[in-house]
């Protein structure tokens, strides 16, 4: 079958551009090497942190994607989109507006010290995890919001009409859906966390919160050490798999049937629940927009500060972020199936490091790397967005070819017209969201351009890392929030025109 | 979204490099490179001397002409530290500058055949001295210090100036940097990847002091005439940082190359460095320094290891700093 | 003549066995008590259902390996008989051209006919959401027409209408078959319907699909299996 064709070659694609590059590191290494006393330390920091980090995450999701699914207000479109930004902005940016909130002279401090309270230090275990929720709280909103709106509303009026209590309606119809959905998003948000580095450290106060990405690093780019750095990243490869198929084996469960598409109403919410929920999305919001709100404030000094070359680089930032977006979607469209979805977390899993030098050495012998710094990176970023990709697209696309394939066999539809008249059609909402998300991640993401940089080739948040390695901290910020607005901007038409009513 | 993709791969796809003999091809870091570092002017000042054509390939220096050996397009490598000469001299990929090195006005003895260098500088703990009226006189009055002075610094694992601070530390207390270290512990707000995120920790008032350059407070005087950022000056010493260039021996313009080496310690290019790369010119008279960098506060005593100390000492350093960190 | 020969069906511990011939042309109710096999019978023959052994064929032409796209029968769901996110018109439409290909003057037109067949006429610019169950039911129906198919095969399709608005679709069904002299094997659980619709009907009940019968005999005297489903009816 056609489709089974692109699937294996999207996935095969997926396998070759993750485990290409560790084994041509390890080729050149002559083979992987040996653990360093410490790192037996960062296995175990990066596994607590990561648990931790992405079970709060999806935990406090879940009561937020609740209220929000469940909540008209004015202002709510606006909030769902804004919840994508932490985790778009880059690293650095997002730490300067976190401790702006929480850090020893931010407000939430100033706050404690004029109640007369003791203040409390956001450097540690917590901080990190704090950082980790900030990033990743809005992903997993979206993610269960995303499972709330796939229940047709004929199923929450069903049980309405059988006067289920609220408990009762939560088992029958919410427990299932976070039991199909929880579980993946909370596998993706635990290997995102799995590699990162920068945040923890900073918030983690010091050598304590070492993990195996700054392991890698160290190895790969102060101590020269290949053979370190391959046999690090195939550790972190071997706990994201074994996570992801751990989460896969869990989200069990069937989908919902189809409903006729109406607009969500839920009678079950009384006046207990506004409360509950009115509380829950203020709390998330403040949580989220304050640090953002700070880096916007920071930022606005900065704008006029920006030079033309800042064009440049949003320029390059957009076509790269458009080109991953397209390339991602066309990879994930063949692969949201379980199998496909397993595949694709090869590639948050590998160290951004590892995977840049193993390009690096793959393509030095036919071309000059810095000559395709955009088109890999934009590869790459296809390639990083994958998972979020498959995570939002699968569970409806299978509820799609549950629902629609017997009508469509009957019919004998082609799979061009199954394609183009059910399947993108049907998919247009998580289809929107996704690219939305990829579009912003990849305007963010320093990844691999950072190994492939070039001056007239860099990309926006490069440019910010640029300017603040020239003490230049005022422009940087401004460069930021011109990067968040741009991706943002993204994001929203994106997901906009997945929410649109045809 | 179609349009949007030929866009991009039209941008992408202008990108053809052409390869030229009169081509000079500098490896180096991107803060050097980018329009904020002396790169552009560098490229300016030398195509105006050589008529050729200068390009700079930024990047990690090292990482990068290891994997590429003797294949490497590199003519020249700009913006090496002391930490990777060792390294970078056994690979045997780069030759002997033959620059007279008579003109340097470096704080100590510099002969060293291959790696050139161009500017310097020393770590220092910055301060802003309307929020601190008495920042410790010396390093062990900083150790000493009350634990409410938050002070942040870079992971000697992952930044070049944290491994400056952790033989620093080595190079004041020798057998007793672990110590000294389990007393700083408390002071140390957090640790940082690189510089540029704890001197933005600092700028934003999260923390007293930041492990910077005695040069970085020339920054704040001339692009901002803010004069209350300062350098706190310890007698027991600095350590000395030395930002380097090398000739590739592979290089097919060994010519241009040399010439380039050349200008790196001539007056034109030294008078520019000091605001292009903030940090001291190596061979310049301090009357010719530009009007900030007379006014620094500069220490009397330079501490630094000879590559081959530094690599023996570099574990016990970074190790000393991760056990009194980590209790 | 549409065949079945030594049909075996497996699913689980249950199986189910067909050995029977239904003429072009006719009509047919399949009747049996819950969970014998009704809707597994008709699932088989439009091929949605792997036989464990044995054959189907449409006036000679065996047509067991073709797709259920490739059979010459059209199939009317339980639910889901329409893409709910396009209007009455593209889900028409797609019957027509399968590939998605654009429609022409006279595919328009048979739109238009089939819709007025069914009693919706100008109402093919609507979502199936925007059209009471019986104009869904309708409106599925004109897709069944627009097929052409010589056989249709429908399982329980109206079982969410109402007595009258039933028989009114039933009667629909009828004159359509009629018109296009299809084959019709109807699922019902009622056996007013059976008797309404069709002069013959297929028990299914411990495991076999029974050779056609004459409607009315077998629900006047039905075999105790049947007789304990319908209960005092």
């Amino acid at each position: 079958m056609a489709h089974r064709a692109f699937a294996i070659i999207a996935g095969a694609l997926v396998a070759l551009l993750t485990l290409g590059p560790v084994v041509a590191v390890s080729l050149r290494a002559g083979g992987v090497g040996g653990f360093a006393p410490g790192d037996w330390g960062a296995i175990r920091f990066t596994l607590t942190q990561a648990v931790i980090s992405a079970g709060l995450s999806v935990l406090f999701a879940i009561p937020v994607a609740r209220a929000l699914a469940r909540r008209r207000f004015v202002g709510r479109g606006a909030l769902v989109a804004l919840l994508g930004a932490p985790f778009i902005l880059p690293v650095i940016v997002a730490v300067l507006g976190l401790i702006a909130v929480f850090g020893n002279n931010g407000i939430f401090n100033g706050l404690l010290r004029a109640l007369g309270l003791p203040s409390m230090t956001i450097y540690g275990l917590h901080g990190v995890i704090i950082a980790h929720v900030f990033f990743n709280l809005p992903l997993a909103t979206r993610m269960l919001l995303q499972g709330w709106l796939a229940i047709p509303s004929e199923r929450f009026r069903l049980s309405a009409g059988l006067g289920l209590r609220p408990w009762a309606a939560y088992k029958v119809l919410e427990w299932p859906m976070l039991l199909r959905v929880a579980p993946g998003a909370f596998a993706v948000i635990f290997v995102i966390c799995l590699s990162s580095f920068a945040v923890a450290l900073t918030l983690g106060g010091g050598p304590k919160a070492t993990t195996v990405e700054l392991a890698i690093y160290q190895a790969m780019r102060f101590d020269f050490d290949l053979a370190r750095a391959a046999s690090l990243s195939l550790v972190q490869l071997v706990l994201a798999v074994v996570a992801g198929v751990g989460a896969l084996a869990l989200a069990r469960g069937d989908g919902f049937g189809s409903g006729l598409d109406r607009v969500v109403m839920r009678f079950d919410a009384g006046r207990f629940g506004l409360a509950l929920d009115t509380l829950w999305i203020m709390l998330a919001a403040l949580f989220l927009l304050m640090p953002l709100a700070l880096v916007a404030w920071n930022g606005l000094a900065g704008l006029p500060m920006l030079s033309a070359s800042v064009w440049q680089a949003a320029g390059h930032s957009m076509s790269v972020a458009l080109g991953s977006t397209l390339l991602c979607i066309l990879w994930a469209l063949p692969l949201a199936t379980r199998r496909g979805e397993l595949i694709g977390l090869l590639g948050i899993a590998l160290s951004p490091l590892v995977l840049g030098t193993g390009l690096f050495l793959i393509l030095r012998p036919y071309i000059n790397p810095l000559s395709v710094a955009l088109p890999v990176t934009a590869v790459i970023n296809a390639l990083v967005s994958l998972p979020f990709a498959l995570r939002i697209l699968r569970p409806e696309a299978e509820a799609i070819r549950q629902d629609h394939a017997r009508l469509s066999a009957a019919l004998g539809l082609t799979p061009w017209a199954w394609v183009r008249f059910v399947y993108l059609p049907r998919l247009r909402r998580p289809l929107g969201f996704a690219a939305g998300l990829t579009a912003a991640l990849s305007m963010g993401d320093l990844g691999v351009i950072a190994l492939f940089a070039d001056p007239d080739r860099a990309t926006l948040p490069l440019h910010v890392y640029q300017l603040m390695g020239r003490y230049q901290m005022e422009a940087a910020q401004g460069a930021a929030l011109l990067l968040l607005m741009l991706s943002l901007g993204l994001f929203w038409l994106f997901d906009r025109g997945g929410r649109v009513n045809a | 979204m179609t349009k949007g993709f030929i866009i991009a791969a039209g941008l992408m796809a202008a990108t053809a490099a052409t390869a030229q003999d009169n081509v000079l091809t500098v490896y180096a870091p991107d803060y050097i490179t980018s329009e904020w570092g002396p790169g552009p002017k560098i490229e300016e000042l030398f195509e105006a001397e050589c008529g050729c054509d200068l390009q700079f390939k930024p990047g990690d220096l090292l990482p990068r002409i290891l994997l590429e050996g003797d294949q490497t397009e590199a003519d020249i490598v700009f913006g090496l530290n002391t930490d990777v000469t060792k390294k970078a001299r056994e690979t045997g990929l780069f030759a002997p500058h033959n620059v007279d090195l008579s003109p340097l006005t470096l704080p100590l003895e510099w002969d060293d055949a291959i790696f050139l260098p161009y500017n310097y500088g020393h770590t220092a703990f910055i301060y802003n001295e309307e929020k601190i009226a008495n920042p410790p006189a010396s390093f062990d009055a900083l150790v000493n210090s009350d634990d409410d002075l938050k002070l942040v610094i870079q992971d000697p694992r992952t930044s070049i100036s944290g491994l400056a601070l952790a033989l620093w530390v080595q190079a004041v207390y020798g057998d007793q940097a672990q110590a000294a270290w389990e007393k700083l512990a408390p002071k140390v707000l957090t640790v940082t990847k690189g510089w540029s995120e704890s001197y933005g920790l600092f700028t934003d008032g999260e923390a007293d002091m930041v492990l910077s350059y005695t040069t970085s407070p020339a920054y704040h005087i001339i692009a901002e005439e803010d004069r209350t950022k300062k350098a706190a000056i310890f007698p027991e010493g600095h350590y000395f940082m030395v930002e380097l260039a090398a000739k590739v021996a592979s290089t097919d313009v060994p010519e241009l190359a040399d010439q380039f080496m050349a200008f790196v310690l001539s007056e034109q290019f030294q008078s520019m460095i000091a605001t292009g790369n903030w940090s001291i010119p190596a061979a310049l008279q301090q009357d010719k320094w530009p009007e900030g960098f007379k006014e620094l506060n500069l220490p009397e005593k330079v501490l630094f290891y000879s590559e081959d100390e530094a690599a023996e000492l570099r574990d016990t350093a970074i190790e000393a700093w991760r056990t009194a960190l980590s209790q | 003549m549409l065949e079945l020969k030594g049909l075996h069906l497996k699913e689980g511990d249950f199986d189910l066995r067909a050995d029977l011939g239904l003429r072009a042309a006719g009509r047919y109710a399949v009747i049996g008590p819950s969970g014998a096999g009704k809707s597994t019978l008709l699932d088989a023959i439009a091929g949605f259902r792997p036989l464990v052994s044995g054959a189907v064929s449409w006036n000679g032409q065996p047509f067991t390996d073709l797709s259920p796209a490739e059979r010459p029968l059209a199939m009317l769901f339980q639910d889901n008989n329409l893409f709910p996110h396009l209007t009455v018109d593209r889900n028409l439409a797609l019957a027509l051209r399968p590939d998605g290909g654009r429609i022409g003057a006279e595919g328009r037109e048979k739109i238009a006919q089939a819709l007025a067949d069914v009693g919706l006429a100008g109402m093919g610019g609507r979502k199936p959401a925007q059209l009471s169950g019986g104009q869904q039911s309708r409106a599925a129906l004109a897709r069944v027409v627009l097929q052409e198919r010589p056989i249709m095969l429908l399982d329980e399709p109206f079982s969410a209408l109402g007595p009258a608005l039933k028989a009114e679709m039933l009667d629909l069904l009828a004159k359509v078959a009629d018109r296009l002299q299809a084959l019709v094997l109807i699922v019902t659980h009622d056996p007013n319907d059976a008797r309404r619709f069709a002069p013959e009907t297929v028990l299914v009940s411990e495991g076999i699909a029974h050779a056609p019968q004459p409607t009315g005999p077998l629900l006047d005297n039905p075999p105790p299996a049947l007789a304990q489903y319908l209960g005092g009816a």
